[in-house]
């Protein structure tokens, strides 16, 4: 077990930046993943971890060990590869006993660790068989048994569950994040779905064209994303973005928006000081706006667009002036196509950004402190197709 | 034609038809190609294989009434024949020890790395088989016995390997390139040196491949006889002595001749044919 420090990483591919000037620390035992869309340096930076890249700049430190210059087999690291990279030449035991093999561990020993390694992943009974003889979640469990066998200090994961189907997938989920939870190793996880790194992680590194974008517990990231970005790549639906200008109104604020009536946002705040007649952006998620079928007067009024039952909620699509917002509603409300509706934002859940730049606006002191006691994003979001 | 395909909709009817059609062309043609190669075959066998007098016979007996070893075992004992069966046999080996020695690294860097002008090479490789043997043969035979060269096994098997290398490059190269790189890496991970690894995963798995390179680079030497005409005199190859001293012979014997030559290929073959498809079937993808 050990922590491990990256310090102003930096890794480039001909001209172009795959990993920008990387700063994180992972603690000893947290489970960090880095979600990110495709190309975005993520895999790039795990596998200069693992040492499978040389860095142009910065240095990497497991535990008190400066590794940077190591080679991957003195690291101390193990890795599962996203297509699983399973010896298909060696049964499953010797495949799960390779790297013990490695390190000259006496026959006894071996045994005991493939087969205490097999039983945590549900694999005992397939140690005889040859690869080819297994499915592909059976092969992906080889993979993770292969890699906990070696009882690393670190374990490293490039997106192992994106080669299964969607339910095998779930199951998976729930069941990695049981087994690293019991062996408590130092885990960096990569993935592009966002569903995956909010259920699993302790932590969250977003990252966006080889830059760190945020990194912070699932819920900040959930409810105080730093920027536009974080925003509509974590969430199912992304979080919606109005245009929106401050303005005074009998001693509190509302938000007006371009043509669609006026939010209410109370009494002066903090956060919003100062920004009296200001564009900003308005960040909203689907569920903390509620639809009125009867608009109050004054308030934002939109009109249906699509009405989609997605079983436990309805997700509502509607025109806000020039703008589309997604809400989400009880499944058993009854809303039509062109139908006109008052919009309710809750002001307190309300994320303000830069208009030009895209920034939250507190951006600088984004802490657990935003949006508190917001709910988990729900299971149904396993339901809709995963972002890629 | 079953109750169902008849209801099916006229677009997938036509497109079955149309496969059925695609599918019989492609037994048709690879149904000629086949015959091409094995009509000859067959012919050269039987005619080996019937007796001497017969051997005239017309109209041809497409069936043998009769085997006779007869030809066969008078051409295998003309005198010069087995030394230059088996000067072949040591001439095949030495090109592919050496083929694959200095043919598989290079396979191995073309698949593996990246490095500036890795196409500019593969063409190159393969173009020095654009340049004729025949320009070639006569410096090369003034080089030969200037070192004293000339008239030696190895000599021959040098210029097999010469011949046979931009082959043994390409086909090894893309039996690397079809063992996946994450394997390696993963093996390194896991504990090994990038040399380990290579011994511990990826040759295992590309070895039936290298086994289907080595053959061919066998193959390619022991059907050599332009190289082998020009560099030897007194120790001949096989392919060499058949076509210096047979030509004047009755045509039963280059029959004969002609059989022994395609025997040990076939053989080979045939049985690195099934060691090719049957050690790991498909998981190497």
């Amino acid at each position: 077990m050990a922590d491990i420090r990256l310090e102003r990483v930096t890794k480039l591919f001909k001209q172009v930046r795959a990993v920008d000037d990387v700063e994180l620390t992972i603690a000893d035992g947290e489970f960090m993943v880095l979600l990110g869309p495709s190309g975005c340096g993520k895999t790039t930076l795990l596998r200069s971890i693992a040492g499978l890249e040389q860095l142009d700049t910065g240095r990497i430190f497991i535990g008190d060990r400066d590794v940077t210059d190591l080679p991957p087999r003195s690291r101390r690291i193990a890795m599962v590869f996203q297509s699983y990279a399973v010896f298909p030449h060696m049964t499953v035991f010797e495949n799960i006993a390779f790297g013990l093999r490695m390190q000259k561990i006496a026959g006894a020993e071996v045994k005991r660790r493939v087969e205490g390694a097999a039983e945590l992943l549900h694999i005992g009974e397939l140690l005889q068989r040859y690869p080819a003889q297994t499915s592909g979640g059976q092969r992906q469990r080889i993979a993770v048994a292969r890699a906990i066998a070696m009882e690393p200090q670190v374990l490293l994961m490039d997106e192992p569950l994106s080669n299964l189907d969607a339910l095998l997938r779930l199951e998976m989920r729930a069941e990695l994040k049981r087994l690293l939870g019991e062996i408590g190793s130092t885990t960096i996880y990569v993935t592009h779905d966002q569903v995956e790194a909010l259920s699993m992680g302790d932590r969250i590194a977003v990252m966006r064209s080889g830059k760190l974008v945020q990194v912070g517990d699932p819920l900040t990231i959930y409810d105080a994303p730093v920027d536009r970005f974080v925003g509509a790549f974590i969430g199912n639906p992304p979080m919606n973005f109005l245009p929106a200008r401050i303005e005074a109104r009998d001693g509190g604020l509302v938000a007006a928006l371009d043509g669609a009536g006026e939010v209410p946002l109370g009494p002066r705040t903090e956060a919003l000081a100062g920004r009296d007649g200001q564009e900003l952006l308005l960040g909203i998620r689907a569920e903390n706006i509620e639809i009125d079928v009867e608009p109050r007067p004054g308030g934002p009024r939109g009109r249906v667009l699509v009405v989609e039952p997605l079983g436990s909620h309805n997700l509502v699509t509607l025109r806000i002036g020039d703008e589309q917002l997604k809400a989400t509603t009880r499944p058993d409300a009854t809303l039509t196509r062109d139908q006109e509706v008052g919009v309710v934002i809750d002001p307190a859940r309300i994320r303000w950004l830069d208009a030009e730049r895209g920034l939250a606006i507190d951006a600088a002191e984004a802490g657990p402190g935003a949006g508190q006691g917001a709910p988990r994003p729900e299971e149904h979001e396993d339901a809709a197709p995963q972002a890629s | 034609m079953t109750a169902e395909a008849r209801e099916a909709p006229p677009g997938r009817r036509r497109f079955a038809r149309q496969r059925l059609i695609g599918r019989a062309i492609t037994y048709l043609v690879a149904s000629l190609l086949a015959l091409f190669i094995l009509v000859p075959i067959y012919l050269i066998t039987i005619s080996a294989l019937t007796p001497r007098e017969l051997a005239f016979d017309y109209p041809r007996q497409l069936v043998p009434r009769e085997i006779s070893f007869d030809t066969i075992a008078f051409f295998i004992n003309a005198s010069g024949v087995q030394p230059a069966f088996w000067r072949s046999v040591a001439v095949g080996v030495i090109t592919l020890v050496l083929a694959l020695s200095i043919g598989a690294p290079a396979g191995y860097a073309l698949a593996r790395y990246a490095f500036r002008g890795r196409d500019g090479f593969r063409i190159l490789v393969l173009s020095t088989r654009a340049f004729p043997i025949v320009i070639l043969a006569i410096p090369l035979a003034v080089t030969y016995l200037r070192i004293g060269l000339d008239d030696t096994i190895l000599g021959v098997a040098l210029m097999h390997t010469a011949l046979a290398l931009p082959f043994t490059v390409l086909i090894t190269s893309s039996v690397f390139a079809s063992v996946p790189r994450e394997l390696e890496e993963a093996a390194q991970t896991l504990g090994c040196h990038p040399f380990q690894a290579f011994l511990k995963v990826s040759l295992p798995l590309a070895l039936p491949g290298l086994a289907a390179a080595a053959i061919f680079t066998w193959v390619i030497s022991w059907n050599d006889v332009f190289a082998a005409v020009i560099l030897t005199l007194l120790n001949p190859t096989l392919p060499a002595k058949v076509l210096t001293a047979l030509t004047q012979s009755p045509i039963y014997y280059q029959f004969a001749a002609g059989f022994v030559m395609l025997l040990p290929s076939m053989i080979v073959i045939f049985f690195i044919r099934r060691y090719l498809l049957g050690l790991w079937g498909r998981v190497v993808k």
